[in-house]
């Protein structure tokens, strides 16, 4: 198909682009493929370059001869561009709308788009799940790695690779997977060096109403467990939800098959009732106070970022306080699981608070645990049409990293601008990474398409995303979860809406106080050496 | 530390944590000025003065012993258990004698000795001085004068005898005008505008009932008008609700005619009294004080209270008062009921929009000396120092302070404190310790000799200077922008954390930026001489120089 088909008015003249707390600016608008550009040909005047991907939904309105196009997109900020000529801006309005719905993947920008810059490491080879299981055996040989996935015909969703108690074999692996929501068989999600604790992650079992067991799985797990010690489970959803499920074929674990595990029950809602809520961005223009806190409210983002926030500290406790290994899911295990799974390693492992260690986090506990990122970021808050798989799933995680790095503000190697980074990517990107819905539908990305990480991954941006008040630190790091204690992400909400130049000039000034340290150590240390120099050069100078 | 002679002790107390489960043994005393629990594993110990005490609760005796509930004018919540009901009951009822003070030289102020001889109080006590500080504004000049109309608190005994009005007001007409004024308290200069030469005059409601007026009243806000050249008029701004002011006009008060005032615009701007500031408070702390406190309850909570939008209405009133004064240079009159509350918070935090000095930690500190203590905030009644009328207590200042925090949010650069000094002149105002708060008004204080008797707060502050400092600040910025636009969208309004929990430790962020980067910056420092050190070691001593002139 030829994108051409598809844009009726390639360019207008005249146009004019309002965005909030910037100056309006005039130019030509022109549509490609892949981009709305609105230029003014001036110097120094900054263009407009938006991916129609990123385009969630638009509306036209009229006056007279002049039509007006509101431009909502999945990263929150809203555009308006007045547009000379019914005619023209009808033909623009109906480009967008069938450019920035286009179903086939393969059409998308990331296939297209040939990088300007240098790859210094290919970000499609740095996170392989081989590579991740190096550092699992230098710490225990007590899990292997299977290719019983290796055609994805166990569980499509999972990765041709995972990590597996030793003694389990693939056969047994087979089995239990039959046992398991799509397949979704326990493997391990964490290794909790300190105390050798695990945390596993898997779909539902398949219980059903007449409580269908499985040995294997059962063995499985069990083999998970020290020698007289209990386990935990995670279940994400009430024990209610978890009871309706098994008329579905769906259940949990019941205490006569599992007597080693203690389940437990929280309330973190399914994917599907999550669209709704993040619609927070549309009311900062409310004046009154208390309309604000009640839609702040009402939308019940805050709670949600809460509740995952609380079960992950509970999964988290279970491993470094009370000792024990912990097996987390909900019904899919493929939404609140991994929230819970990616944020209890947020706060038990260090490693995960580095910029790279982070990235490793989101390939493994997000794109290749099989978060189905294409169909859940397919639309955003604005889109008008109704949701089918689509949910902020992923943002949900992020807003409670940036809680817990506000929390703890010396202890993360990356500053927000990472995470606005990767809900943005998620959302629209030039690059594959965040392309499909599991390791499966990925396969053949890295030879058309360039990988988040190759970008991310080289010396100016790291620069630029990394958080100057890093120090590392070695500890589990407990976040308080007292609503008092959790704030409404700004940085995302209200980007668009505000005016952050103070901020963003008291920020510079941090970095000044913080880089004018560094200087003067240097200094101090050089002059060091440099005395020691002379001091055994000149035996004058040395104390007698 | 001493804490006076004669003391009572209990062993084997549990000191409760208020959110989670946790708990500590230790040892409870009490002494003359202080409750002390010094915890037994080890000997940390939670200080707590009396002054700071607003309500002690024995709750029914449980198994593991008798449970005392004490709370804080500083938010400070403390849950202990007694073992014993017998000495459970005599805490309790020493607290309830201590914590009622009936005269003032009962207060900590009078028998607290930071060790200084009087020479160094006396320079404590001269630190501000009002005086310097209207010179410092350009007053007095051709328009505008001090007066000694109430050299003896004669005209009104809750103004500060040092008065200034415009040139033009004679003193009859100023004793008519306090005729016709609530209290007495007429209208006054408070902060003068220099570049636009216009002025923030404050007073309290006339008199006016239905239908009265006032000759002389009406000539003195033609005498502020005349003063200003820049503005044909006078902004009457009524910071209460109209509701509230149209109800005072049965007894006899109410708001100024603008049929009567031919030069005045008159404007109400709606904050609420001190009541419904004190409900609103009491609200909101039942809410934060709720364990596991779900997101839902918080926000319904949070709206509920009406907190944060009597918050937002102090800083809307402060913005609509800079804005009249820097952009249309027009004079402005504010005014509530008596004028010591509402007028007083938007007259000094407008000022404090208008103008960097304040928002030094010197110029904060004139600020509050200047609009709160010499203008006569009730600040013995509103915080309860002495056993009084209950009704009477009210958050009026703290809300004050809240809002300048609000805007330390929204402008990091532009102040020289951090949020500290906040939360230590919160502390102060409560803790009776130094003499700048005590009584109501300036004619009580120097009855009460208390620059005598007690020492100023200012002092001990500025010599912890360091403490206190936001390292953000930048003069520079001040500079650039000298009357500050903040924004009163909803969301910048946020619920502050450091005020309301300071003391409950796991509603925290374990670390801070604040403190890492000032830790940092003594750093620098130290590192700085020592380069000068060592630079002075290393460079080459003179006489080895091949370019020296021999």
């Amino acid at each position: 198909m030829e994108f051409a088909e598809l844009i009726k008015t390639p360019r207008v003249d005249g146009v004019v682009l309002h965005r909030p707390f910037m100056p309006t600016v005039e130019g030509t608008l022109c549509l490609t493929g892949h981009h709305l550009i609105l230029s003014s040909r001036q110097d120094n005047t900054e263009e407009l370059w938006l991916l129609h991907s990123n385009i969630d939904s638009i509306e036209k309105r009229f006056v007279g001869s002049l039509g007006t196009i509101i431009v909502k997109c999945k990263d929150l900020r809203v555009i308006q561009l007045d547009i000379p000529g019914m005619e023209e801006c009808l033909n623009i309005a109906s480009s967008i709308e069938a450019l920035s719905t286009l179903d086939s993947v393969s059409l998308m920008y990331p296939f297209f788009y040939r990088p300007m810059f240098e790859v210094i490491e290919d970000g499609w080879n740095s996170f392989l799940p081989e590579d991740a299981f190096k550092d699992l055996e230098s710490m225990t040989d007590e899990w292997r790695l299977s290719d019983v996935n290796k055609d994805f015909s166990v569980c499509p969703s999972y990765p041709p690779l995972v990590a597996v108690p030793k003694d389990i074999d693939d056969d047994t692996l087979r089995k239990a997977a039959t046992f398991r929501h799509s397949g979704r068989f326990p493997v391990l999600s964490y290794y909790h060096k300190k105390n050798g604790m695990v945390m596993m992650r898997s779909g539902q079992p398949l219980t059903g109403t007449n409580g269908r067991r499985c040995k294997e799985d059962e063995k499985l797990i069990n083999a998970t467990l020290r020698p007289g010690k209990r386990g935990y489970i995670i279940d994400t959803r009430t024990i209610n939800v978890a009871q309706q499920a098994k008329a579905r074929g769906g259940g949990f674990e019941s205490e006569a098959n599992y007597p080693q595990w203690r389940r437990i029950h929280k309330a973190l809602e399914r994917y599907e009732h999550l669209l709704n809520l993040f619609d927070i961005s549309f009311d900062v223009v409310i004046s009154s106070m208390d309309r604000w806190l009640s839609k702040l409210e009402a939308s019940s983002w805050q709670t949600h970022v809460k509740e995952i926030l609380t079960t992950a500290c509970l999964a988290a406790q279970c491993i470094d306080r009370e000792g024990a290994s912990v097996l987390v899911h909900g019904t899919e295990g493929t939404d609140s699981t991994l929230q819970v799974t990616s944020l209890a390693q947020i706060i038990l492992d260090p490693a995960c608070r580095t910029i790279r260690g982070f990235q490793g986090l989101v390939e493994r506990e997000w794109l290749q645990a099989g978060h189905p990122f294409q169909q859940r970021c397919a639309q955003s808050a604005y889109s008008n049409s109704k949701p089918r798989q689509e949910s902020p799933v992923f943002l949900l995680f992020l807003d409670c990293v940036w809680q817990i790095l506000r929390q703890f503000p010396c202890s993360f190697e990356f500053s927000e601008s990472f995470l606005v980074l990767l809900f943005e990517h998620a959302y629209a990107s030039q690059f594959g990474t965040f392309l499909g819905n599991s390791t499966a539908e990925r396969l053949s990305l890295p030879e058309k398409t360039v990988s988040l990480w190759s970008w991310v991954n080289r010396p100016q941006e790291l620069e630029r995303l990394t958080n100057p008040l890093y120090e590392a630190n070695s500890l589990v790091i407990w976040p308080s979860v007292a609503p008092q204690s959790l704030l409404l992400w700004e940085g995302v909400f209200l980007r668009w809406n505000r005016s952050s130049r103070c901020l963003d000039e008291a920020y510079e000034e941090m970095v000044h106080i913080i880089e004018y340290n560094k200087e003067l150590q240097n200094k101090v240390n050089s002059l060091r050496r440099q005395l020691a120099q002379l001091e055994t050069e000149d035996p004058l100078l040395q104390t007698p | 530390e001493e804490h006076g002679q004669g003391y009572t002790s209990v062993e084997q107390v549990r000191l409760l944590d208020r959110f989670s489960n946790k708990s500590t043994n230790g040892t409870l005393y009490l002494t003359a000025t202080h409750l002390i629990f010094v915890e037994s594993s080890s000997n940390n110990s939670t200080s707590i003065l009396h002054h700071h005490i607003a309500s002690v609760e024995k709750l029914s005796l449980t198994t593991t012993g008798c449970p005392l509930v004490i709370q804080c004018r500083n938010f400070r919540v403390v849950h202990f258990v007694v073992q014993r009901e017998r000495d459970c009951h005599d805490i309790y009822s020493s607290l309830l004698r201590l914590l009622r003070p009936v005269s003032y030289e009962e207060l900590y102020a009078f028998s607290y000795n930071p060790k200084q001889n009087d020479q160094q109080r006396e320079e404590g006590w001269q630190l501000i001085d009002l005086g310097a500080e209207f010179e410092r504004m350009g007053v007095p000049c051709d328009q505008w004068q001090l007066t000694d109309v109430n050299r003896d608190y004669k005209v009104c005994e809750t103004y500060p005898r040092d008065l200034y009005v415009p040139i033009t007001a004679s003193k009859p007409i100023i004793v008519g005008s306090s005729k016709f004024r609530s209290k007495g308290r007429f209208p006054v200069l408070t902060y003068f505008y220099q570049e636009k030469k216009a002025a923030v005059c404050r007073c309290s409601q006339p008199l006016s009932g239905f239908s009265a007026r006032c000759l002389e009243d009406e000539s003195l806000l033609q005498a502020i008008s005349k003063a200003n050249h820049n503005s044909r008029f006078v902004y009457v701004m009524d910071t209460r609700p109209k509701l509230n002011a149209l109800a005072n006009r049965a007894a006899g008060k109410g708001y100024e005619n603008e049929d009567n005032y031919s030069n005045i615009r008159f404007q109400f701007v709606g904050i609420e009294n001190i009541h419904v500031m004190r409900t609103s408070l009491q609200k909101l702390l039942e809410v934060i004080g709720t364990r596991s406190l779900n997101m839902s309850d918080y926000l319904v909570g949070l709206e509920s209270s009406g907190w944060l939008r009597h918050i937002k209405a102090v800083v809307d009133a402060a913005i609509f008062l800079t804005k009249a004064v820097t952009v249309e240079g027009a004079s402005v009159l504010v005014h509530c009921s008596d004028g010591w509350d509402r007028t007083a918070q938007v007259c000094s935090l407008g000022a404090l929009l208008m103008d960097p000095y304040y928002r030094t930690m010197k110029g904060f500190m004139v600020l509050i000396e200047k609009d709160w203590i010499s203008f006569g905030h009730k600040f013995a009644d509103r915080c309860d120092q002495l056993d009084g009328d209950p009704k009477e207590v009210s958050p009026i200042f703290t809300q004050f302070l809240e809002c300048v925090w609000q805007l330390t949010e929204q402008f990091p650069q532009a102040f020289e404190f951090s949020e500290w000094f906040l939360l230590q002149i919160h502390e102060h105002v409560h803790s009776c310790q130094y003499g700048n708060f005590l009584g109501n008004n300036q004619r009580q204080r120097e009855e009460l000799q208390l620059r005598e008797r007690t020492h100023s707060l200012w002092a001990f502050l500025m010599s912890e200077k360091q403490n206190y400092l936001n390292p953000f600040y930048s003069p520079a910025y001040s500079e650039v922008h000298p009357v500050l636009a903040p924004s009163t969208l909803p969301y910048n309004f946020k619920f502050w954390r450091n005020m309301y929990h300071q003391f409950d430790r796991s509603m925290h962020p374990r670390q801070s930026i604040l403190k890492a980067i000032l830790t940092l910056r003594d750093n620098s420092r130290n590192a700085e001489s020592t380069l000068q050190a060592l630079e002075s070691v290393t460079a080459p001593p003179a006489w080895c120089d091949p370019h020296r002139d021999l």
